[in-house]
């Protein structure tokens, strides 16, 4: 690998052992990937914020001990806890207090206390073209798809690791060449489809387990196909595949056209998913069950125009079981300014902030299933928390929680 | 021929499970009891601790660089990993468990074999069978 003096510098100690740890690991991950130099990065996110065991926290310490300092901005990811509503765990005392000590050695390191999933929406996201170093899968998605920054994906450890040398492998999704789509997926519905918020994490759903760590392009999507709605079915597609990015035809910015997603060459492979294919995937993340337990929206984290829906929606209405909506700590400020924030808690909502509630213990103990409408909630939460999931829009959840009843609504 | 290239260096020895999909270890495999928990997972309830474990590729969250870790640091981990293609997810959550546990999980791009019962030896030039 082609390396700089300042690279050079920082393999050898000059910089510090912390530095010198993390341009080991990074320099490793180059070489196993087969970079063959290094690039400047503009900014980080970190997913290693999240206690996983006392291998994450001993990492953490070691690198702040060895007085580790970012050098780039650098934004952090979800704890275990809420943070601004600790009553709200209902986990391991020693796991709390574990996370409790890896958050004092990320912030020692010049992180950014933003613990969020969804980093695209805090103020001065990357721009179009950025080389970042991101961890969190559905971050990664966001940021390579609808941004059109590049980032590979980042796991944890590792994107500590760039923040601390400002450096990342030029290789995969950093280059031009490893954006390049390689499956063709053709979403061939009535139009109508287009408008229902469910058809979104579903297809993100079966592109991810079409498409693996490839990068597919889809074809026919629309301008219904919003920001809001682009995050739910990458998060869906990061959850199911290791999809770091998708272009989906004249939506994402780098595929104003098939051609030019493809880079002008033959896709390896192409399919096409029709109303079928759409309800089997809804089948795959949604379970029979028909007592309604609770909800679960904001996952990733919701945003101020989510928010905003939610609560045209449940406006003088009242939920009657626990509704639970993620979000990120900015965002839940700027709600309590607006008094968004009032108006969800009349509603009955309790809003949670700093996690999410499918990585920790924060719902209560729930007879029935969990309405969601994130595929990523519903993919991971019947192994974390043991719960039967039921995925719908934000309006059928919301309807489901004024009633009791589980109600779907739209084409299915 | 076997065109096999070390993503993490080293040597294992062990029981070869092939998995059928791919598997997430954060949220799929749970480091205190060792075993695959992704619903739905083919081989769910399938210990791999101390296992050679092959997989096509890797999916899914990028914390499960720190589950891979913290089951190495339990001993709950497998002995090492063959892909199919390169994944530096795993790659990473290998290094790092090497550097704070003194614990060695090669990771190797290689082939597959099939069948793949019995015992097998896992370094630089992939897999073979032990003994």
């Amino acid at each position: 690998m082609q390396l700089t003096d300042n690279d050079r510098d920082m393999l050898g100690g000059g910089l510090g052992p912390a530095v010198k740890t993390s341009m080991e690991l990074v320099m490793a991950i180059g070489e196993a990937a087969g970079a063959h130099r290094l690039i400047d990065i503009s900014a980080a996110h970190v997913d290693g914020s999240l206690y996983h065991g006392l291998a994450t926290l001993e990492f953490a310490e070691r690198l702040a001990g060895d007085e580790g300092q970012v050098r780039v901005p650098t934004t952090l990811n979800v704890t275990a806890l809420d943070l601004l509503h600790p009553e709200l765990y209902r986990g391991d005392e020693e796991v709390a207090a574990q996370q409790r000590k890896q958050i004092v050695a990320y912030l020692a390191m010049g992180c950014q206390p933003t613990w969020t999933c969804a980093p695209y929406q805090l103020p001065d996201p990357p721009q179009f073209g950025d080389q970042v170093a991101w961890g969190e899968s559905n971050a990664i998605v966001y940021a390579n798809s609808v941004i059109g920054a590049r980032t590979n994906r980042y796991g944890d450890f590792l994107d500590i690791c760039c923040a601390l040398t400002g450096r990342a492998p030029y290789v995969g999704l950093h280059t031009d060449e490893g954006r390049r789509a390689t499956l063709v997926i053709e979403l061939e519905v009535p139009d109508e489809w287009l408008d229902n918020d469910l058809v979104y994490p579903v297809l993100g759903h079966l592109v991810g387990e079409l498409a693996g760590d490839d990068v597919p392009v889809i074809i026919g999507l629309d301008h219904r196909a919003s920001t809001d709605r682009l995050k739910a079915l990458g998060a869906a597609a990061a959850s199911s595949g290791a999809v770091g990015m998708f272009h989906a035809v004249g939506v994402t910015p780098e595929a104003p056209d098939l051609e030019t997603s493809l880079q002008g060459m033959t896709p390896d492979r192409v399919f096409s998913l029709d109303e079928g294919s759409l309800r089997e995937g809804l089948a795959e993340l949604s379970s029979a069950h028909s007592r309604l337990g609770a909800v679960c929206l904001g996952t990733p984290h919701a945003s101020m125009a989510e928010l905003h829906s939610l609560v045209e929606l449940a406006r003088g209405r009242e939920s009657r079981v626990p509704f639970y909506v993620n979000t990120a700590r900015h965002i839940y400020q700027e709600a309590q300014e607006s008094g968004l924030a009032s108006e969800l808690e009349a509603f009955g909502a309790i809003v949670v902030v700093d996690t999410c509630t499918y990585i920790t213990p924060i719902l209560e103990p729930v007879d029935g299933a969990v309405m969601t409408n994130s595929g990523k909630w519903a993919y991971y939460a019947p192994a974390n928390l043991g719960v039967d999931v039921i995925l719908g829009t934000q309006a059928d959840c919301v309807e489901s929680a004024v009633t009791g009843e589980i109600v779907i609504g739209g084409p299915w | 021929m076997n065109q096999a290239r070390a993503l993490v260096a080293g040597e294992a020895e062990g029981e070869l499970v092939v998995l059928d999909e791919p598997l997430s270890f954060w949220g799929g495999y749970d480091p205190v009891r060792g075993v695959i928990i992704e619903p739905g997972h083919p081989q769910q309830g399938v210990s791999l601790a101390g296992k050679i474990v092959a997989m096509a590729h890797g999916k899914g969250s990028s914390s499960s660089a720190s589950v891979l870790a913290e089951s190495l640091r339990q001993g709950t981990g497998p002995a090492g990993l063959v892909l199919e293609k390169p994944d530096q997810i795993l790659v990473i959550g290998s290094l790092v468990a090497g550097m704070l546990y003194d614990v060695v999980c090669p990771v190797v791009v290689g082939v597959i074999p099939d069948p793949a019962t019995g015992t097998w030896r896992l370094g630089g030039e992939g897999l073979r069978p032990a003994s």
